[in-house]
């Protein structure tokens, strides 16, 4: 399985070339060509589950070659660009047929899920800063596939942040080089974990921060995320939200802080200070929109804010070495529903894209009564709905439970740790009360009579709706202890492990 | 736009060769001296870029028009990957140089380094015509202001 590793990249970047070069004549070949990519993409990240191993490129040892490392929290976020990705793929056959040059849309789709996958795998700093370079251009241009006014402005006010945002990812990158003199995130790790902490590092660390900050739109950094999301095309946005502003901006956080740099009290409490500001900001700014896909735009940074709450409690519990079992928990509930994020929040835009696709409106208040003419988008979206607002039995609600208990426990240790609870309950309600907003608008009330002559969604459309929701109830399964020790138990160790990583990676797992 | 001056059009029609062949110069000895692929890819696109300001753009299009630049910017894109993923078929190992161990050459001459000059080859390629195509594109397209505030987008057509 290892040695398959480079096909993550090469799939993806091949594909795209080849269908800028052939499919422009061809209507159909993009479409062929681009599942035909996005399959084996799929199996090859489902075939690594339970998988570790280091891949050097081009025969090169590290510190001066390339690895690709799959460990368990890579594999976790192979596993939902991949699942996500191929979904999207099924639904722009449909979907994007409004759309003129659908090839180019195919191509840079693709090029967007290389540049992801080869964030998740590699294991060298220069290296996630030029595939996050890879997916962040092709995002600045699928945001503005539609060439209307309003998606120009929000591509390019995407397009000056996220420029921003690598620029400090790569002055970060020169301070660690000059630090330590290397650039294997493995070998920076051993540096780090022998060398005194000089001012150097941590100012690397705030350059990390802000600039990873900016492409996680964690609260201080957010404003482009609810322009740049809605005016993507439905599978785009979905693609946005559900994976690119996990894998570029979260993963690579927490990856960069816990196995290169090291956790630090302080730095767990401005994650954990940032993780509740995006969650009580982005809650209450979503409580008020009209607009369906702002409304989910802005609810993707709160939900942002309990995966990053989550990673920042167990920094900082491992930092202060608390104990290790409710660090654990809190990394896993973190991660946990940054899977269930990743699932119900693509579902919730591929539904408010079949909407927007039948009716030609996303304004809340022009739509209701939908229920009964698109009943499989409507059945799929309350299911989405309640997920993301945490009720039970669909997958939000236990992530957001295992939070709230390590929130808990944490507090028993760290007494102001209570307030962290209050906070995550009242901002679960909020979410609540905004989707009730959504579907009483949307598909209950009254038919307005301009759409009495509309149909339910195509089928593409409607399989990877189904497909979606079916995991958003499936999800809640992982928690049984047999898949759980597969799937998440190796990520949580994978962190908790902290600048052992570097070690691991050099010697071999 | 019918370009500038019989003078400066004079002036590129001599250098033009020289700026070529010092791109091909610098792509083919990329292994060996300072250079490589993309600093030549670099130099073959400002020689585009110059007969494009000299005799304009109906010019520099008649010669190497868009649709062409386009396909040879993902052909030298898939030479690339070609090469990597031959280096998984014969060396085992994705990228691995697998023509160097056959046929090594002398070393420090042209034909040496296994499969980097393909490399820098492709990249000349992928390069000299995706930049060609960044400034094409910026000289075909107009913003017109329209009277009521709004702005609209427009190509010029492009004669083939």
């Amino acid at each position: 399985m290892i040695e398959l590793l480079p096909l993550f990249i090469a799939i993806p970047l091949g594909g795209a070339f080849l269908i800028t070069l052939t499919a422009w004549k061809l209507r159909r070949l993009a479409d062929i060509l681009g599942v035909c990519a996005g399959l084996p993409l799929l199996v090859l990240a489902l075939l690594c589950i339970g998988k570790q191993g280091v891949y050097h490129v081009g025969a090169f040892l590290a510190p001066l070659g390339i690895n690709l490392v799959l460990d368990g929290f890579s594999v976790l976020l192979l596993v939902i660009v991949n699942v996500i990705g191929f979904m999207a793929l099924l639904y722009s056959i449909s979907y994007m047929e409004q759309y003129t040059a659908k090839y180019k849309y195919y191509a840079l789709f693709l090029l967007m899920v290389g540049g992801m996958n080869g964030v998740v795998l590699t294991g060298d700093m220069f290296n996630l800063f030029v595939f996050l370079e890879i997916a962040s251009i092709a995002s600045y241009a699928l945001v503005a596939f539609g060439c209307e006014h309003e998606e120009l402005e929000a591509s390019f006010k995407y397009l000056v942040l996220g420029s921003i945002g690598s620029t400090f990812i790569l002055l970060g990158v020169a301070v660690l080089y000059g630090l330590t003199g290397f650039l294997n995130m493995a070998s920076i790790a051993q540096a780090v974990a022998s060398m005194e902490k000089t001012w150097l590092l941590s100012f690397a660390s705030v350059l990390f921060l802000v600039g990873f900050g900016i492409k996680a739109a964690l609260v201080p950094f957010h404003p482009w995320l609810p322009d740049a999301h809605p005016s993507a095309p439905a599978p785009i946005s979905a693609m946005l939200s559900g994976v690119l502003i996990k894998a570029l901006g979260v993963y690579a956080i927490t990856r960069v802080v816990f196995n290169v740099l090291g956790a630090t009290p302080l730095f767990g409490i401005i994650i954990m200070v940032l993780g509740v500001l995006s969650m009580t900001i982005g809650v209450f700014l979503a409580v008020g929109q009209w607009d369906f896909k702002r409304l989910l735009a802005y609810h993707s940074i709160s939900q942002m804010g309990y995966v990053v709450l989550g990673i920042g409690l167990g920094m900082f519990i491992i930092a202060n070495n608390g104990p290790t079992l409710v660090a654990g928990m809190a990394i896993f509930g973190g991660i946990f529903h940054l899977a269930n994020h990743a699932v119900f929040k693509s579902l919730l835009f591929l539904c408010s894209g079949s909407v927007e696709y039948q009716t030609g409106t996303r304004q809340l208040k022009s739509l209701g009564g939908l229920q009964e003419k698109m009943p499989v988008t409507g059945t799929t979206c309350t299911i989405a709905s309640l997920s993301i607002a945490g009720i039970p039995p669909f997958n939000g609600f236990w992530s957001k439970l295992i939070i709230v208990i390590a929130t808990v426990l944490a507090a028993f240790v760290f007494p102001g740790m209570l307030i962290l609870t209050a906070i995550t309950i009242l901002v679960s309600f909020v979410t609540l009360i905004s989707f009730l907003k959504v579907l009483r608008y949307v598909f209950l009330g009254e038919l307005p009579s301009l759409f009495k002559q509309i149909k339910d969604s195509p089928f593409f459309m409607g399989i990877s709706l189904v497909m979606l929701s079916l995991l958003c109830i499936g999800m809640g399964l992982l928690l049984i202890p047999g898949l759980r020790s597969v799937v998440f138990d190796p990520a949580v160790e994978a962190l908790k492990q902290g600048l052992d990583y570097g070690k691991q990676i050099l010697t071999g797992f | 736009m019918n370009g500038m001056s019989p003078i400066v059009q004079t002036v590129a029609r001599f250098v033009k060769v020289f700026i070529l062949l010092y791109g091909i110069y610098l792509t083919l000895t990329g292994h060996l001296t300072p250079g490589g692929g993309f600093a030549g890819g670099v130099v073959i696109a400002s020689l585009y870029i110059l007969l494009t300001l000299a005799y304009g753009k109906k010019f520099s299009l008649k010669y190497f028009p868009r649709k062409l630049a386009g396909s040879l910017d993902s052909v030298g894109a898939l030479i690339f990957l070609v090469v990597a993923v031959l280096g998984f078929y014969f060396g085992g190992i994705f990228f691995a140089n697998f023509l160097q161990k056959n046929y090594p050459g002398a070393e420090f001459s042209l034909l040496s380094a296994g499969t980097i000059p393909i490399n820098n080859i492709a990249i000349c390629i992928k390069v000299a015509s995706s930049l060609f195509l960044v400034f094409i594109i910026m000289a075909v397209a107009r913003i017109i202001d329209k009277k009521d505030g709004s702005k609209d987008y427009k190509q010029d057509q492009e004669k083939e």
